[in-house]
């Protein structure tokens, strides 16, 4: 039983056969051999002579051949010959042609463009009428063997319109040549269907076997579309019905681990946006809106760390974001700190209006970056080691940004731990909000403890927005599309537990994701935002409330 | 917490009710905005004070929000929970009354459909669209349905002692839900765009200056009944109740007291006082749609109550009218600034103006009466 394997794109083969060592095996075993190439190239050259200078019944048969050896410029010289661009060349038995769209004369053979080409003496080859209407469809099909992948792909689909023995057969010969996993892919598909239409009941059989490992939803349809027909025997319908089953069911578990990915990259996005929250709301008890705002100056640092770099040195524009991480920490902390000692600092013990205060800085904030960067999106770029995707079996795609982001999260919320659990800030910051008094007594500058802790926060969100500015816009808006979100997290989660963000937002992100397919995406974040309230109802201190008296702060 | 309304003392005044400052005050604005404007309105083009046409809509809406800051101010204010979801009762009451009137524009163009789902090619009248074409149940939605979610809601957050930040991230997230969901055109209210377009209200034509000055008129009373209701309820007992537990939750649970069903009544209320502003607001502004949702919309309201002053009924009323009138008024010139303004009103209010304008009154009296050494007061 033969698989249908995915491999990763052409562009990115290198990067990815890293990855899918298996990939590499396994192309690696697919290239034709050597030998057989320098024979197909040596029965090329004789066709296309045949070609030139023979009769029409030659001409016919040397059609035929040249659709049979499947040569990659088969497709060149047959189209040349077709719109009157093949010529030869008085003095030698070469054959030459003008390329499609004009250009310099190129070699029949090679599609090396020609030496001097004023120098020679052509003249153009005409082909009956008989042999044009050969031609039209060989042409058509020895693009299944042209040099562009894109033409080969497009030839598979029209070869498949008429299904017989032929085309099955032309597609075999173009599958053991075929190097492109993208276009084999189509190929195998194309030869099983053409199979399945016009093959014998065992080749039938021996294609619905073939296919009942694959994981494509063509390939079902496929199958499905066997069973409306009459003229199949009852044992070729049972086998495809199976197969078809069998498809469905690895669909459905293809869809269910995507699904699960897509929830725990949208989690991971959410705890980055959230994880400052849990410092400034969830430690401090301060209900900061000008949080979203931290995100945003996060964005906005990253954007002008790289027109920085870009100005003064371009060579190290890839790492402009490995520059912007501290930039954006410094940026948004300070600011952090400047508001914890300006306003917030007065407005302790009094929550609400802590609610208003924050509101209007976070006012302030957009309207400040609107008036210096201007209300459009800025374009923040993707370093190169951030952009693409690897695919998966069953046509999962994983982009490397959604991965990074992914891993980044963790790794903030990791650092923050340990920061929190592990330094004697830490300490000191879990003392004065366990018992403020007491930590004074002790000697702990409570004041200051409380300007840092804030702007502990706040620089993580500043970090968060480095990252959220890979994949979203970079707008003065951009902290408002994250604000309820975080808030949303935060309570679910359970107010002063780094385990409460981590859990609230993955558990946020999967409910979403698998409700997205049923309600949509919109109605699918209403339907959570009511299962939240409903679950506060249930758990008002969250999932993973703290328990003992700090819980009951 | 102190400065509260005294309580009802009967015996002077007329049938018992004792206006204070406040309530001159307020009776002498209305008397203004119902007679004033109106007369001002109708004065010839050429004479200077004449009001033009359009000014009678803007004022309309600015009592409309008064409206709005009055109910939230009422439950923020006296009961101590702060809603950032008030929008979602004030929108609420504005698509019940945008229901009413794309059905009269239907019905005048002889459609049954409302325009956009003509569009939309659906067949027929969803169901929660029944009966809306009469007047009678429009005016009973308007105030059901906000009264129906804020019993809903208040039912289950009060119950469930959640109170302080969590009820106000709550419901945010309740107006925010609503955000998304009435901008789904499935839903049958117009997706993003809402509804609008709006021929006639009672027969009148909307947009007739006859009809907006009557529109606009029975926003002033609306507006002056909402203030003598929520004036009542809060010199009752109950509101001697609420004010008990906006200081001390607890005890006054501990004293017997249902302190929730309390909250629930004076949320409720309060959801359809702010549906009957919104419903009033639709066809002064001829649109509604899913961005009076918006958080921050609500956020702003707190704003209002906030800049007007906490704990008073007069101060929202004050703090709505006088911030839209700087926004209106800053918006003409210098749109970019206007940000900046409220921004800033709203970190000076609470660092500097705890008790807002309404406080800073009799704070200015009080420092008056010291230096003259006198007792007055």
């Amino acid at each position: 039983m033969t698989r249908l394997h995915r491999w990763p794109r052409p562009g990115r083969a290198a990067r990815a056969a890293l990855l899918l060592a298996l990939g590499l095996l396994v192309s690696a075993l697919q290239a034709p051999p050597a030998a057989a190439q320098q024979a197909d190239a040596a029965a090329f050259a004789e066709a296309v002579q045949t070609l030139a200078t023979g009769d029409r019944e030659a001409r016919e048969r040397a059609v035929d051949r040249i659709v049979e050896i499947g040569h990659p410029r088969a497709a060149a010289v047959l189209s040349a010959l077709m719109y009157r661009r093949l010529a030869t060349v008085a003095g030698s038995d070469r054959v030459v042609l003008e390329p499609e769209g004009g250009g310099p004369l190129e070699d029949a053979l090679t599609g090396e463009p020609v030496e001097n080409p004023e120098a020679l003496e052509t003249e153009t080859i005409y082909a009956s009428n008989q042999v044009r209407r050969k031609l039209r469809t060989a042409v058509s099909q020895v693009q299944i063997f042209a040099e562009d992948p894109q033409a080969r792909l497009a030839s598979t689909r029209n070869i498949v319109r008429a299904p017989s023995d032929a085309t099955a057969d032309l597609l075999r010969r173009a599958l053991d040549r075929e190097e492109v996993p993208r276009v084999e892919q189509a190929i195998r598909l194309a030869l099983a269907k053409v199979e399945l239409l016009a093959g014998d009941a065992q080749t039938k059989l021996a294609a619905i076997e073939r296919l009942s490992g694959s994981t494509s939803p063509e390939v079902r349809s496929l199958l499905l579309r066997l069973l409306d027909r009459d003229d199949v025997p009852a044992e070729v319908r049972t086998a495809a019905r199976e197969a078809a089953a069998s498809i469905e069911t690895r669909l459905t578990l293809i869809d269910w681990g995507q699904r699960v990915f897509q929830g725990i990259s949208l989690g991971s996005v959410l705890l980055l946006a959230a994880v400052g929250l849990a410092i400034t709301f969830g430690v401090m008890g301060v209900i900061n809106l000008a949080h979203g705002e931290m995100l945003m100056l996060g964005a906005y640092t990253t954007f002008v760390v790289q027109q920085v770099v870009l100005a003064v040195a371009p060579g190290l524009s890839e790492l402009s974001v490995l520059f912007a991480l501290p930039a954006a920490f410094l940026v948004a902390g300070a600011m952090g700190v400047l508001l914890e000692q300006t306003v917030v600092r007065h407005l302790y013990g009094r929550p609400l209006e802590t609610l208003l205060a924050t509101f209007g800085i976070s006012l302030l904030l957009q309207q400040g970056v609107r008036t210096i960067f201007g209300a459009p999106n800025k374009e923040v770029s993707n370093p190169f080691w951030m952009s693409g995707s690897i695919e998966l079996i069953g046509g999962a795609v994983l982009t490397y940004n959604r991965l990074f982001i992914l891993v980044f999260a963790l790794a903030v919320l990791a650092v923050l731990a340990l920061v929190i659990k592990r330094t004697t800030f830490g300490l000191q910051m879990r003392a004065v909000t366990q018992n403020r008094g007491m930590a004074r007594a002790m000697g702990i500058p409570s004041g200051r403890i409380d300007a840092l802790t804030f702007g502990l926060g706040s620089g993580i969100a500043g970090v968060g927005g480095v990252a959220l500015s890979q994949i979203t816009n970079v707008s003065p808006n951009l902290g408002q599309s994250f604000i309820v979100d975080s808030f949303m997290v935060v309570v679910f989660g359970g107010v002063g537990s780094l385990w409460g963000v981590l859990g609230g937002s993955m558990v946020l992100g999967i409910l979403n994701k698998f409700l997205e397919p049923y309600a949509g995406a919109m109605l699918g974040k209403v339907i959570v935002l009511v299962l939240i309230i409903l679950f506060i109802q249930w758990r008002p201190r969250g999932l993973f409330a703290l328990k003992g008296r700090a819980g009951e702060q | 917490m102190a400065s509260q309304p005294a309580p009802a003392r009967a015996g002077t005044g007329v049938l018992g009710w004792r206006p204070g400052a406040a309530d001159l005050a307020l009776i002498a604005l209305l008397l203004i905005a119902l007679v004033g404007m109106p007369v001002l309105n109708a004065l010839p083009p050429d004479s200077g004070l004449k009001l033009p046409d359009y000014m009678i809509g803007v004022l309309g809406k600015f009592f409309c929000f008064a409206m709005l800051a009055l109910a939230h101010g009422l439950v923020w204010g006296y009961a101590g929970p702060l809603s950032l979801g008030h929008g979602a009762f004030f929108g609420l009451g504005g698509y019940c009354m945008g229901m009413y009137l794309a059905r009269q524009k239907a019905i005048s163009a002889g459609n049954e459909l409302p325009d956009f789902m003509v569009f939309l090619n659906w067949e027929s009248l969803p169901w929660w669209w029944t009966g809306t074409h009469l007047a009678p149940v429009a005016l009973l939605l308007i105030v059901a349905v906000p009264g129906a979610l804020a019993l809903l809601f208040g039912y289950f957050t009060f119950r469930s002692r959640i109170s302080g930040v969590y009820f106000s991230i709550i419901s945010q997230a309740m107006v925010f839900a609503l955000m998304l969901a009435f901008s789904r055109s499935e839903l049958g209210f117009g997706g993003k765009t809402g509804l609008t377009n709006f021929s006639t209200i009672l027969g009148f034509s909307v947009s007739d200056q006859g009809t907006r000055i009557g529109v606009y008129v029975a926003t002033v009373l609306a507006l002056a009944g909402s203030y003598l209701l929520c004036r009542w309820i809060v010199r009752s007992k109950l509101g001697q109740v609420l004010v008990a537990i906006r200081e001390a939750e607890d005890r006054v649970r501990f004293l017997g007291y249902p302190a929730d069903r309390v909250k629930l009544f004076v949320f409720v209320l309060s959801a359809m006082i702010a549906g009957l502003g919104g419903a009033l607001y639709v066809p002064q502004a001829g649109i509604i749609n899913p961005s009076e949702f918006e958080p921050a919309q609500s956020i702003e309201v707190a704003a209002w109550v906030a800049v007007g002053g906490r704990g008073t009924l007069f101060g929202p009323i004050l703090g709505a009218l006088g911030v839209n009138a700087a926004k209106s008024w800053l918006t003409g010139f210098a749109p970019e600034l206007w940000l900046f303004v409220l921004g800033g009103l709203f970190i000076a209010v609470t660092l500097f103006l705890p008790k807002g304008l309404a406080g800073l009154w009799p704070q200015v009296r009080a420092a008056v009466a010291k230096r003259r050494g006198g007792t007055d007061g």
